[in-house]
């Protein structure tokens, strides 16, 4: 599967492992929290690299061992649902989360440029939605007002 | 007022860019109509039960001519002639077709306006008292504050996907809240601590819709510099534990309402002291670069004179008089007054303006107020900076127009939704309403003796007519498929805050009015002096009086009978 990552289409290296699945023999398995939360003591010694993915009510203090994470993967269940931005932007700034952060569910070119500025640096878009597109929104804007993940600055400090 | 620099204009013509390619993304198919909805919505852009309405946003409400005139050009070329005043201070266009669109926001980027988040769960047009900046009983002008919470929440990553809408509105007026804060998501007071030092108490939590709350102290007393990322963590608090799953149950008075304020507050400091950098603090600079434009306009220096208001509304001229005493209001500047122009007329859907009369408006601002007029949330027109001297020729150019009723906060100055007419979630018009009102009463001597009294209407209980804070507020609801009316008492928007109160079962549309005007007749009978207000009566003797002059007995369950 294709995803979006630091601005480039890319094969995606990692894998989804659903909770009831068996685990893979090797590679980077992405396992759900309540997995991680169960297995961790096992996963992460056994891989090179571990995601977790969490639902979108959950925050990164419900999330251990955030510092050994290769990657968490936030969903969006409905493009509306707009919990993930601030669970991005905590993960970075306050949990200085440094890994892959990736957008999952149902994820639309035009929540990208937000979401990038949030933290997020890899999309997995909806099925169905094409990622050159994507690709386009990030530079939609030259100009932001607000601090964010990408600048701590506000624009009255950049001005 | 506020002029964008290279870089404000660059963001609206970039969101202008977009939004075409959102536009042609829906054509092409590649997004569907649910997900295009959402970013149409933050565009400003509805769909209504006959057409397409483009809601534009006026940030605090104030234009100058060059922005009245563009306004007047697109009623004129895209529109029928008029457009519609909001009750957030905005200007709302009800008949442009999707086609025209773009080129309309292309008209509006010419003279630094746009549509940007005026509709969508994010933050919307910040509002704020109609006479700021010239208000004698403000503490500063809040408009910078405005100005920089415009900017702060304009394509905010992190909150343009929130549970629900969120408003935010600022006053300067410990003494006079003229811009309802107490029923905002947030509302700034500006205060001053015993320091001397100035600050906002921050009100979260107030609303109307369908589940009326006046908003809660938060914090006391926030120092200026922290507006921004206090109020950060305010909407994080939200934005991550708001409900949800029932948009009726999504803004957050719910949650602050559900979680105590104490809680709420707890939550809203814990993430504060966990957020707030140095970087987001506002800077003295950022502040005096912005305060800037709001530089106080050339004024002349002109003695003192307070007999001469007083003068103008005894004299002889009657028209002019009642206007003096209704539309005008003090200004901080000695010789200078305050003029609402009412466009609350007989035969005139509240709030709507023709392009003519625009294009008069501005010229009239440009010879009379340094070319600024202001919107304000009752849905009429301030300008702001008039000669006294020159009222009694400028009250005579508007009645020329058409613009010089003399019925500001009086009876006939009503604020309404556009209702069944336009929308398609009311369950009542509430237009007829308001022009049966403004026909019904147009006797000045009537107003006068009636005083001030607001009548607030809505077609549903989505309360966009704010009904909950009229005086009298009506609620238009469907019974068995025909239109009847809730009569409501004792609201008020203001440091007084109240909501109001059912008074009885529900009339039908030829009792209504009749019933409006019995209260009224009641009121007249029973206040202990000419200078009680029909709001005081009504809170001093309760509604046993009006119950029995509307239906003719006091006795709780007749009154609520049959419904």
């Amino acid at each position: 599967m294709q995803i979006i990552r630091d601005r480039k289409i890319v094969e995606d290296d990692f894998i989804h492992v659903a909770d009831g699945a068996e685990l893979p023999e090797s590679g980077k398995p992405i396992v759900t929290l309540a997995r991680f939360l169960k297995e961790r003591a096992t996963l992460l010694p056994r891989y090179p690299a571990v995601g977790v993915r969490i639902a979108s009510d959950k925050l990164p203090s419900d999330v251990p061992d955030l510092a050994k994470l290769a990657l968490i993967a936030v969903e969006f269940p409905k493009f509306t649902d707009g919990r993930g931005y601030s669970t991005g932007r905590m993960l970075r700034d306050r949990h200085g989360f440094t890994g892959e952060l990736r957008a999952v569910g149902w994820v639309l070119r035009d929540q990208l440029f937000y979401l990038e500025r949030c933290g997020f640096n890899a999309f997995e878009m909806k099925p169905g939605k094409p990622l050159e597109s994507g690709l386009e929104a990030f530079k939609e804007f030259t100009v932001t007002y607000q601090a964010a993940v990408d600048d701590p600055r506000p624009f009255y400090r950049r001005r | 007022m506020y002029q964008y620099d290279d870089y404000d204009r660059r963001i609206i013509i970039e969101r202008a860019q977009q939004f075409r390619g959102q536009v042609a993304r829906r054509l092409s198919g590649e997004i569907t109509e649910e997900e295009f909805k959402p970013l149409r919505l933050q565009n400003g852009l509805y769909m209504q039960l006959h057409a397409y309405m483009l809601r534009v946003a006026i940030p605090y409400g104030l234009l100058s001519s060059k922005q009245v005139r563009k306004l007047a050009h697109i009623a004129r070329t895209y529109d029928k002639g008029y457009a519609h005043l909001t009750t957030r201070q905005n200007i709302q266009y009800n008949w442009p077709r999707l086609a025209n669109v773009p080129v309309i926001l292309d008209e509006l980027a010419s003279v630094e306006m746009h549509a940007v988040q005026t509709s969508g769960n994010c933050v919307r047009n910040i509002t704020s008292d109609h006479f700021a900046g010239i208000a004698r009983d403000e503490i500063e002008d809040p408009r910078p504050y405005c100005e920089i919470l415009r900017q702060w929440s304009t394509f905010h990553p992190e909150f343009a996907h929130l549970p629900r809408k969120f408003k935010i509105a600022v006053t300067a007026a410990p003494g006079e809240d003229r811009a309802a804060v107490r029923f905002h998501d947030i509302g700034l007071r500006m205060v001053e601590n015993a320091q001397g030092e100035r600050g906002f108490e921050v009100l979260v939590g107030g609303g109307l819709g369908r589940t009326p709350v006046i908003a809660e102290v938060v914090r006391d007393f926030l120092p200026k510099r922290h507006m921004l990322s206090y109020i950060e963590s305010i909407l994080r608090v939200y934005n991550l534990a708001g409900r949800r799953d029932n948009k009726h149950k999504a803004r957050i008075k719910i949650l602050v309402t559900a979680l105590g304020v104490e809680e709420f507050r707890r939550r809203v400091e814990e993430d504060w002291e966990k957020s707030r950098t140095p970087a987001l603090e506002l800077p003295d600079a950022e502040v005096a670069r912005v305060s800037a434009f709001f530089a106080p306009p050339p004024y002349e220096n002109i003695a003192a004179d307070p007999d001469r208001l007083i003068s103008l509304g005894l004299g002889r001229d009657r028209d002019l008089g009642n206007w003096v005493k209704n539309n005008v209001f003090p200004h901080k500047v000695p010789g200078y007054s305050a003029v609402v122009i009412s466009v609350k007329k007989p035969g005139i859907p509240p709030g709507d303006v023709s392009d003519t009369q625009l294009d008069a408006i501005a010229d009239i601002a440009d010879r009379f107020s340094f070319g600024h007029t202001v919107v304000t949330h009752t849905q009429n027109l301030v300008l702001p900076d008039v000669k006294t001297s020159e009222l009694p020729r400028l009250h005579a150019e508007l009645r020329a127009l058409d613009l010089g009723e003399a019925n500001v906060g009086k009876l006939t100055d009503v604020i309404t939704c556009p209702g069944l007419d336009y929308c398609d979630l009311a369950n009542a018009r509430s237009i007829p309403l308001s022009l049966e009102i403004a026909e019904r009463f147009d006797r000045i001597d009537y107003l006068n003796d009636v005083g001030d009294v607001s009548i607030k209407i809505s077609g549903c209980i989505n309360a966009c007519g704010h009904h909950h804070v009229g005086n009298i507020g009506i609620l238009g609801i469907d019974k068995r498929g025909e239109e009847f009316y809730q009569l409501m008492l004792g609201g008020s928007p203001g440091n007084d805050a109240s909501i109001g109160k059912i008074l009885g079962r529900a009339l039908a549309q030829n009792e209504i009015v009749d019933a409006v005007e019995k209260v009224l007749g009641r009121y007249l009978e029973i206040r202990d002096s000419i200078d009680e207000r029909f709001l005081d009566t009504v809170r001093r003797v309760g509604f046993d009086p009006f119950k029995e002059a509307v239906y003719g007995s006091a006795d709780p369950l007749e009154a609520a009978g049959g419904d």
